[in-house]
Order: C-alpha cells, then structure tokens, then sequence
C-alpha cells in the first residue's frame, strides 16, 4: 500500500460478517434456561387466562346463591369450591387474574420509564444535580414501600386508578436509585470519555452510550417488582383501598373469605396461593433474566 | 495527508495556520487542583495538585515523550489537554488560537484525539467495531454510509481486515486488535494531534512491537503529532523526538530525547534513567537510585518538589522554587543546580561584569 492515498481503498459495501448482538445472545442464554422457561410459560398461559376469562369461566363470577355457601374443594360442579356467598371459586379466580395482573403489572413499566429517567439524568450529570436529585427521592424511599404505598392510596381515596398510581410513586425512587448507580458506573468508563472527547452532545452520549449499557441491569431490577407489585396490589385491596367489591381480585377475596378462614381454609388460601404462583413466577423469570445477562461474551 | 472528504478548502485548515515554526499546542500555566472528598466541611478545604502550574510545547509533527512516576500528573495532563476535564487555570494554544475561546472546542476536538490505556474499558460493548469508529464522525454531520466506509478505510490501515472485523464486537477481540481499534477510532475525525495515554502499556511485548511500528507508520501517513505518555523509558527512546519529565505535577525536565537520554541535567531524571533495566548484566544497578514514595501531592513540599529524595539538597533547595529554565537550545530543567547564580554550591557561577 503506498504511503499517501486519496481514494478509499479499503472495499467498501461488502458484506461485513456480522457477529451475533447482546441481546440475541441473551435469548440464546435464556431459552437453555429451563426454570425461566417454566416461568415465562405460566406466566403466559396466565396472560391468556385473563385475556379469555369470560370464555373460560364455567360460572357468572357475580352470582351468588345463599344455598351453596362455602362448599369444599371437590364438590361436584364447583372443583375449587364456592365463596362465602355462593359464586363459583374458579370463575372468581379465573376473573381476577385480570385485575391481579393489572394492578401488579401496569405501574412497573410506568415507574420504569420514569425512575429510569429520573436515574440516568442524575448518574450522568453527577455532582449538585446529582445530590439534589438523589436525596429527594431519598425522602421517598426512607418510608417503608408497603406503609408509603398504604398511605398513598388512602390519601387519593380507594379505587384501581388510585391504586395503580400510589404504586407507580412507592417504585420510582426504587428504580431511579438502580438507574442512578448504573449510569454512575457506566460514566466514568473510557468509551464515554472518547464520546466526548469526539464533541458529542449529552444527548446523544446518553442515547448511544449510556442506554444501550444501563437499561439491562434496571430492566431486570424492574421485573423483580413485579412480584412485589403483585404483592402490594393485592394488600391495598385486603385492606380496601384498591380493588371494590363485587369485582374479583385475588387480594381482595383474600379479605372477604378471611371470615371461612376456620370453616373453610383451603378454598380460603386460594387466592393467596395464586398471588404465590404469579409473583413466583415474575421473580424467577428476572432471575433467570439476570442470570443470561451477567455472562460475558 | 488521507483526503476522505473531498476537494481542498481554499482556507487552510485549523492547525496549519501558523506556519510549520508555530508549536502545535502551547501549554501554559496549566493548573488543575481536585478538591479531597470530605474536606472543607468544618474542617480545612484540602486539595490534590495533580497538576501544579505546567507550560510546554508539541512541536508539529513531532512525538512527546511524557515520563514520570505513576501520580505525577501524566494522565490529568491528558485529559486536560483533552478538555476532558477543565483546568482551573492556564491557556491551551493550538496553532496560536486559544482553545474554548477563538478556537471554538468543536473545532478544538477534532483535532486533538486520544487513545486510552485500558482497550476494551474504552469501547462500548454494545457497539459493533464498525458503529464505534463511525460514531464521532457521524456526531460531525458525516452521512452514515460514508462513516462506515471511513471506517473501514481506518480498519483496514490499522492491519484488521473490515470484512472480517467491521461486525464483530469488542470482546470478541484480542487486547491488540481492540488498541488498533481504538487508534482507528482516534483517528477517525482526521485529527492533527493524537494524545497516547499508557496506549501500548497493557499489551504483551510483541504486540507492543507491532502497535508501535503501526503508531510510527500511521504518524508519517497521516501527518500526525504525539503526545505519547508512558512509564516505559525504552519504548519513549524508540518512539520520541522530546521528552518531558514529570515529577508531583511540575515539568522536572524537558528537552531533545538525545539531551535527556544522554545528558540530564535534573537529579530526578537521572535517577528514574538509572532505574531502567539494563540488557548488559554488568551495568545492573546494585542500588535503587532513589528510595521511598513520592511526597503526598495533596501537601507538597516546599521549595523544590523533588528536596526530600534528592541527594543533593540543600537549604537553598526547601526554600526556593526552581522556575523551568533553559540550560540550551535543546533541554530545559527545573533544578536549582543548572541555574546560574541560584545559590546552590553545584551551581555554575557567572561573575558580574
């Protein structure tokens, strides 16, 4: 090659091999990860329950009868029993897999969008904004998550909206914490310093650098709180400040069937055996989500 | 010079204006104190003098040699020069315009680049080779098709085929090939000066070599400039026309390679000369030639930085600062011993007329 060139002599258009990306490598990982797998399955087949619930469910989930008040496990016609007003257990509980899933679902992605925001601003700016940011959202996150979500939800009044929003605030700070450690660390690295030696805009190092690096770990963070979420949905609704009666929700059946706890106490435990298997499910999914995500190369 | 972009601008273009006499850059004053976290709250505000007033010049086209213990500033130097980080005071001229002020920092920035130390800390694991190099064009308003065929114009002179290498993804690559990477990055916005920090120092001798000679092959091509900082004093001989010397950030000497490497005037100098190892067994050093740690940076001596390990101090040497001044046209020192009339009892004495 002669010293001084003038054309691009490199070839250029071909076809570059091109290497399998993070992410299809995290698929890879996470499909030969048998329990994850499981998990994403119930959790789907879950989805699909509340999707199809009118269809599934053999009863009116509504419809009581006083005569067949609080049957066992295995009756005939009711194979998970009846309520303490007669409907159907499994109508009941195939219907409240919607609002369960809604309620423990819905604020997680919302606070994620936000505290993730909120966190990567904080971490990539650093020092008084930084400060300024992070002990604000302290405030938040010095109050118990269960007390701060319970004394939201009783300011703005019983009711799903209301619900969903208190537990959309109780995770913000959450998430922003995580956000903010990440970018932190992911700041001080090289590559971002040769952005910025190249004049890149804030912006832009934020979108090509930081993002791509930060949004993995907060991801699996954020679906860790959905179990969590599950959790503290159906404990605003034990205690009536989410969900209203008559709708179905596990959280909040829990509460009403609290009273056949002695007369009845396996078809009173089934609610909370279903908030069990779905947050179950959500926390070893983000486990094994973590798990295909931490592996170099 | 390479011409990627297109016909010559009848202006000339930022770094050739002053003429070949005009340093590329003009360091001077540079300062930059960082504040001791936990101090200054109810207590003494404290600070770290990483670097503690500095002037030199890069000549165009040549290689600076930067030496010193590890903490002596080499890297703040860097990064200052960098704008990486903003100094607290002193002026960086580039071609006789002031960086920041008539030479506007995005003008600046294309043409001083650098390469890092740590390779693969310094590539973005979810970028492709190809989508890094082509990233700080792009950010200059360079279409994408024509960053990825700069690209693999830079990959394919940096010795990686781009056919083979332009998709793959950091650490799919060796320590070696990711260094030639990061210089095909460096070089990527056709910069005049490229600052080389510890750039070869991780890398196992061979490659060392090979890094190198492309280092000296890419520099006559392009017409480039070296800032190159290191700890390894052969590989500075073999790659440096200057050199300079620094010790808890001060200039403890600088000057021509030959003067430095042959006849240094600062004890210092010679000192950290005399640590390098020696091919001949019969010239080992026996000795260390000097002991201890450097003082703390955060409450430096007085007088001369370097009094508590030099074997020559003297009272003069606690009380008075040595200015870096010139001893000839091709070596200056910061040392009260080459001053004329300093006060120090080695020090040439000139009689008044």
């Amino acid at each position: 090659m002669s010293a001084v060139t003038t054309d691009i002599d490199a070839p250029v258009g071909v076809l570059v091999a091109k290497s399998p990306g993070f992410w299809s490598n995290v698929l890879r990982r996470l499909i030969r990860d048998p329990v994850a797998m499981i998990a994403l399955a119930i959790i789907v087949i879950l989805v699909l329950i509340a999707i199809f619930a009118p269809y599934i469910a053999p009863y009116d989930p509504s419809k009581g009868s006083v005569i067949r008040r609080l049957k066992p496990i295995g009756t005939p016609g009711y194979i998970f029993g009846t309520d303490e007003l007669g409907r159907d257990m499994l109508s009941r509980l195939i219907h409240g897999t919607r609002l369960s899933l809604i309620m423990g679902v819905i604020p997680v992605p919302i606070a994620f969008i936000i505290g993730s925001t909120i966190g990567i601003i904080a971490g990539y700016a650093g020092g008084i904004v930084n400060t300024l940011i992070m002990r604000t959202i302290d405030v938040f996150y010095a109050f118990p998550s269960v007390l701060l979500a319970v004394a939201l939800s009783g300011a703005l009044g019983s009711g799903l909206t209301n619900a969903l929003v208190s537990l959309t605030v109780v995770f913000i700070p959450q998430i922003a914490r995580v956000a903010e450690s990440v970018t932190t660390q992911v700041r001080k690295l090289d590559y971002v310093d040769a952005a910025r030696a190249s004049g890149a805009s804030a912006a832009t190092i934020i979108r090509v650098h930081i993002l791509g690096n930060v949004l993995g770990p907060i991801f699996v963070f954020a679906t860790s709180l959905i179990s969590v979420s599950m959790i503290l949905a159906s404990g605003l609704s034990f205690l009536g400040l989410g969900v209203r009666p008559p709708d179905a929700e596990w959280g909040l059946m829990l509460n009403t069937l609290r009273t056949a706890i002695y007369s009845n106490p396996f078809v009173a435990a089934l609610p909370g055996v279903m908030i069990f298997i779905t947050s179950i499910c959500f926390n070893l999914f983000s486990d094994g989500l973590r798990t295909a995500m931490d592996v170099k190369s | 010079m390479i011409n990627l972009v297109g016909e010559p601008s009848p202006i000339l273009p930022v770094g050739e204006r002053g003429g070949p006499a005009q340093p590329l850059i003009s360091v001077r004053g540079l300062l930059k104190h960082f504040p001791v976290k936990g101090s200054g709250f109810l207590k003494p505000k404290k600070v770290v003098h990483a670097v503690d007033g500095v002037d030199f010049d890069i000549l165009k086209g040549e290689t600076l040699g930067v030496v010193g213990e590890s903490g002596c500033g080499k890297s703040t130097t860097a990064r200052l020069l960098m704008q990486l980080i903003t100094p607290d005071r002193g002026e960086i001229l580039f071609d006789g315009e002031s960086a920041g002020e008539t030479l506007p920092l995005s003008e600046y920035r294309r043409q001083v680049q650098m390469v890092f130390q740590d390779s693969y800390a310094s590539l973005n694991p979810r970028l492709t080779i190809e989508e890094s190099i082509a990233f700080a064009p792009r950010v200059h308003g360079v279409p994408a098709a024509k960053a990825i065929a700069r690209a693999h114009d830079l990959l394919h002179r940096v010795g990686l085929e781009p056919v083979r290498f332009a998709g793959r993804y950091p650490h799919e690559l060796s320590g070696g090939q990711r260094q030639r990477v990061n210089i095909a990055r460096a070089l990527a916005l056709e910069p005049r000066l490229v600052i080389l920090d510890e750039a070869v120092s991780a890398l196992d001798k061979s490659v060392e070599a090979q890094v190198l000679n492309l280092l000296l092959d890419l520099k006559r091509d392009f017409g480039l400039t070296y800032l190159f900082i290191s700890h390894d004093l052969n590989v500075v001989r073999f790659m440096c026309e200057r050199v300079m010397v620094m010790y808890l950030g001060k200039v403890a000497e600088i000057g021509e390679r030959d003067a430095i490497f042959e006849k240094t005037r600062h004890p210092y100098s010679s000192a950290l000369l005399a640590s390098m190892p020696k091919m001949n067994p019969g010239e080992r050093t026996l000795e260390p030639p000097l002991s201890g740690d450097p003082p703390n940076p955060i409450d430096p001596p007085a007088g001369c930085r370097f009094h508590t390990r030099c074997s020559f101090a003297e009272d003069v040497c606690r009380q008075t600062l040595p200015p870096l001044s010139r001893i000839s046209g091709a070596q200056s020192a910061a040392c009260l011993m080459a001053m004329t009339n300093s006060g120090h009892s080695r020090a040439p004495v000139q009689m008044e007329a």
